[in-house]
C-alpha cells in the first residue's frame, strides 16, 4: 500500500510514510545509521540547533521514570554552522526529509537561524521549538503566550523562503488551541505537538533531585494520553496539518494519533528502547495497516467517532 | 570501520558469584556470541531483556567482560531496578544487545601497564588481560568492599600479578590510596601506562594522583545512559577544549561514544 503522505496546502511537500523521528531523540541521524536504513523513515528531525554552540545543563540531566523519562539536557549543540558543515553532508538528505529543529532567545535570532537554514538544499523544513522548558532565558514564554508565539512564527516565515515552517507546541499551557490558532494565523505551515511535559523527580535516600536542573521535561509512553488529547484538540481547532508526538511506542499508537487527526507522527523516547526502533516501526505500521484492512489512510485520519 | 549492531541473544546461563548477607548480588551473564567482527576491551554493550515491558524504557550499559568463540560474558552487580530484574534471567531467556560501543582501553604491549580497579570496575579488565599479547607487562591493584569471591578476580589473577585490597574500615581506604599513590609514581618514573575503572570518587582519586605524578592515564567513566549511541546527550562529561572531536559541543562530550575511556588530563569529573 502507498504510505506516501501529501499535505494540504503544501503541494510540493510529502513524506514517504507518516513515521518521523523527534528532535533530541535521534541525534543528527548519523548515530542511528548502523542500525537501519535512514531513507526508509518518513523523515528525521535533528537535535535542536541554536546560532552559537551551547553547553547545555549540568549533569545529571536524564532520569528514568515509570514508562517514561525526565530530561534537562538544555539544548546542548555545536551550533547551526557546525551542523551544516559537519553533520548535514553525512545524511542521505536527497532521499530523506531532514527537518531542522531550531531554538533561540528572541524572534530576531529565530529569523537569523532560519535564514541560514533556508539556503540549505539538504533541509526539507524547519521546526521551531517555542516550547523548551529547560532554558531559562525566556524559552518558555514564546510557547505559553499566543502573541509571542505568533511573533516568532511571523519572523521565521518572513525569511523561510519555500521551506515549510512547523511550529512545535508546548503542552504546558492552559489552552493549547489558543496558541495553535495564533500561530496558524501567523502563517505556520504545520504544527507538531507535543513537546515534553514539565516534571521532576527526587531521591528520598540522597534527598537530592534526580536532575541537576531540578525540573525537566517528561516524555515517553507515560505522556501519551496527554499528547493524544492535545493533538485531538488542536486538529479540531486548525486547518493546517498536525504532526503528533508524545509516547509513541507501537504501530497501534501511530494509528491512534492518526485517528484523532494527525497527518504524521514523530517517535521520541522510544528510540532509546532500542536503536532500530523507528526502522522497525515503519515496517510494523505497514503490516498493521494491511492487517486492519485500511486501504486509505487519509480516509482513516480524523475518523474518531466522538 | 564501525560494526555495531542490535541483536537479540539467548541467555546461556546467569551464574551467581559469592554471597553478601546470604544474597547473590554479583552475576556472570553468559550470552550467545554476537556476530561482531571485532571488539576492544573497555568497550561496552547496552542490554535490555526482551521481557521488559515499557515501565522500564532504557537498556543498561555493561562492560564487555569476555568474548570467546562461543559466548559473550558480562559481569554485573545488582544495584537497582534493572539489575535486580537481570538477576532473574535464566538460560533460554532472550536479551536485546547493542554494541560493541565506545572506544576501549589503549593496548601498548611493551609498556608496563598498571590496572586499577574499584569494585565492579574490574569487569572490563578480565577481557583486557586475557586478550593482551604480553600479559607479563601488566599488574593490577584491586580495591573491593565485598568478599573477593564476589568478583571475577581469580580469572585475572591466573593470568597476571594482582593485589587485592579489602576495604572494611575507613583506614583501609587510606591505605589503598597510599598504595595507589606509590604505584602510580613508579609507573610514571618508568614511562608506563595506568588504566582505571571504578566508581567516580575512585576515578577522581586516580586522576588526581596521575596528574600529580605526570603519568599517562586512562579512566573509564560511568554515567547514566539512555541511548548508548551518542544521540540523547544524557551521558556527557566535561572535557578540555582541545577535545573538539566531532559532536563535542561547548566542552561536554558524550561518555557513550567519545568514551567511556578518556585520558585523565582531558576530563573534568566535577559533575554528576
Ligand atoms: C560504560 C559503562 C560500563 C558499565 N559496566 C558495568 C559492568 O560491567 N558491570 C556492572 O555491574 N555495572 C556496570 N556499569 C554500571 C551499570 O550500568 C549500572 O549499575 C546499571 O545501569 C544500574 O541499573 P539499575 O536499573 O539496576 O539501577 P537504577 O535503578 O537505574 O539505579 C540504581 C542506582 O545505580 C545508579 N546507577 C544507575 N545507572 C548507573 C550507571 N550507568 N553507572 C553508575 N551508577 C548507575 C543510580 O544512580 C542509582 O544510585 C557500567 C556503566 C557504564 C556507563
Ligand atoms: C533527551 C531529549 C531531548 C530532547 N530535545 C529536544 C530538542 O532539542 N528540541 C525539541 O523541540 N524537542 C526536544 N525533545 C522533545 C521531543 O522531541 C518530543 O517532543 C518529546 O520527547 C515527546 O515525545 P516522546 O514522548 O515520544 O519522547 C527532547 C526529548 C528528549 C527525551
Ligand atoms: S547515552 Fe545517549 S548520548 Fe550517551
Amino acid at each position: 500500500m502507498d504510505m506516501r503522505l501529501n499535505l494540504p496546502g503544501l503541494p510540493d511537500f510529502s513524506f514517504k510514510n507518516p513515521i518521523l523521528t523527534a528532535s533530541g531523540t535521534f541525534g543528527y541521524g548519523i548515530e542511528f545509521a548502523p542500525y537501519g536504513d535512514l531513507t526508509t523513515l518518513g523523515g528525521i528531525v535533528v537535535k535542536g540547533l541554536s546560532l552559537a554552540p551551547r553547553a547545555g545543563n549540568p549533569m545529571p540531566r536524564i532520569a528514568e521514570t515509570p514508562c517514561g523519562m525526565l530530561n534537562a539536557v538544555g539544548l546542548q549543540n555545536s551550533g547551526v554552522e557546525s551542523f551544516i558543515k559537519d553533520k548535514l553532508p553525512k545524511l542521505p538528505w536527497r532521499d530523506l526529509p531532514v527537518i531542522a529543529n531550531i531554538y533561540a532567545c528572541d524572534p530576531g535570532e529565530f529569523a537569523e537561524l532560519t535564514s541560514v537554514l533556508a539556503r540549505e538544499q539538504g533541509i526539507a523544513a524547519i521546526e521551531v521549538n517555542i516550547s523548551c522548558p529547560n532554558v531559562k532565558e525566556g524559552g518558555i514564554l514564546f510557547g505559553q503566550d499566543a502573541a509571542q508565539a505568533a511573533r516568532v512564527t511571523e519572523a521565521v516565515k518572513r525569511v523561510a523562503g519555500d521551506k515549510p515552517v512547523i511550529i512545535k507546541l508546548s503542552p504546558n499551557v492552559t489552552d493549547i488551541t489558543t496558541i495553535a490558532k495564533a500561530v496558524e494565523d501567523a502563517g505556520a505551515d504545520m504544527l507538531s505537538c507535543i513537546n515534553t511535559l514539565s516534571g521532576m523527580g527526587v531521591d528520598i535516600r540522597t534527598r537530592k533531585p534526580l536532575l541537576a536542573n531540578v525540573i525537566g521535561g517528561l516524555s515517553g509512553p507515560a505522556i501519551k494520553p496527554v499528547a493524544l488529547r492535545c493533538v485531538w484538540q488542536v486538529c479540531r481547532a486548525v486547518n493546517i496539518p498536525v504532526i503528533g508526538i508524545g509516547g509513541i511506542a507501537s504501530a497501534e499508537d501511530v494509528l491512534e494519533f492518526m485517528l484523532v487527526g494527525a497527518h504524521a507522527v514523530q517517535v521520541g523516547t522510544a528510540n532509546f528502547v532500542r536503536p532500530d526502533f523507528s526502522f522497525r516501526l515503519v515496517r510494523e505500521f505497514e503490516q498493521l495497516v494491511q492487517k486492519m484492512g485500511i486501504t486509505d489512510l487519509e480516509e482513516f485520519r480524523g475518523s474518531l467517532k466522538a | 570501520m564501525t560494526n555495531e549492531q542490535c541483536t537479540t541473544l539467548k541467555v546461556l546461563d546467569n551464574v551467581p558469584f559469592g554471597q553478601v548477607s546470604g544474597e547473590h548480588l554479583f552475576f556472570a551473564l553468559r550470552l550467545e556470541r554476537p556476530e561482531w567482527k571485532n571488539w576492544q576491551p573497555g568497550q561496552f554493550v547496552m542490554v535490555r531483556p526482551s521481557g521488559w515491558a515499557m515501565d522500564m524504557l532504557w537498556a543498561r550499559p555493561f562492560s564487555i567482560c569476555r568474548v570467546s568463540n562461543r559466548d559473550l560474558v558480562l559481569f554485573f552487580q545488582v544495584v537497582g531496578r534493572g539489575t535486580r530484574r537481570m538477576a532473574t534471567l535464566k538460560s533460554g531467556d532472550e536479551v536485546m544487545v547493542w554494541g560493541p560501543l565506545g572506544n576501549g582501553f589503549a593496548v601498548e604491549p611493551d609498556t608496563p601497564t598498571l590496572l586499577l580497579a574499584g569494585g565492579i570496575g574490574i569487569a572490563p579488565f578480565v577481557g583486557y588481560v586475557h586478550s593482551h599479547p604480553k600479559p607479563w607487562n601488566l599488574h593490577m591493584e584491586f580495591g573491593h568492599r565485598m568478599p573477593l569471591n564476589c568478583y571475577p578476580y581469580e580469572s585475572i589473577n591466573e593470568k597476571i600479578m594482582g593485589d587485592a585490597h579489602l576495604e572494611e574500615k575507613p583506614e583501609d581506604l587510606t591505605l589503598f590510596i597510599e598504595r595507589m599513590d606509590k604505584r602510580i609514581q613508579e609507573y610514571g618514573e618508568q614511562n608506563g601506562l595506568v588504566l582505571a575503572c571504578g566508581p567516580t570518587p575512585f576515578l577522581r582519586t586516580v586522576q588526581h594522583l596521575a596528574l600529580k605524578h605526570k603519568v599517562r592515564c586512562q579512566l573509564s567513566l560511568e554515567t547514566r545512559m539512555a541511548c548508548g549511541v551518542g544521540a540523547c546527550l544524557g551521558c556527557v562529561t566535561k572535557v578540555s577544549d582541545d577535545m573538539h572531536a566531532n559532536g563535542v559541543a561547548a566542552g561536554r562530550a558524550q561518555v557513550c561514544n567519545h568514551g567511556p575511556v578518556f585520558w585523565a588530563d582531558q576530563v573534568n569529573l566535577s559533575e554528576g
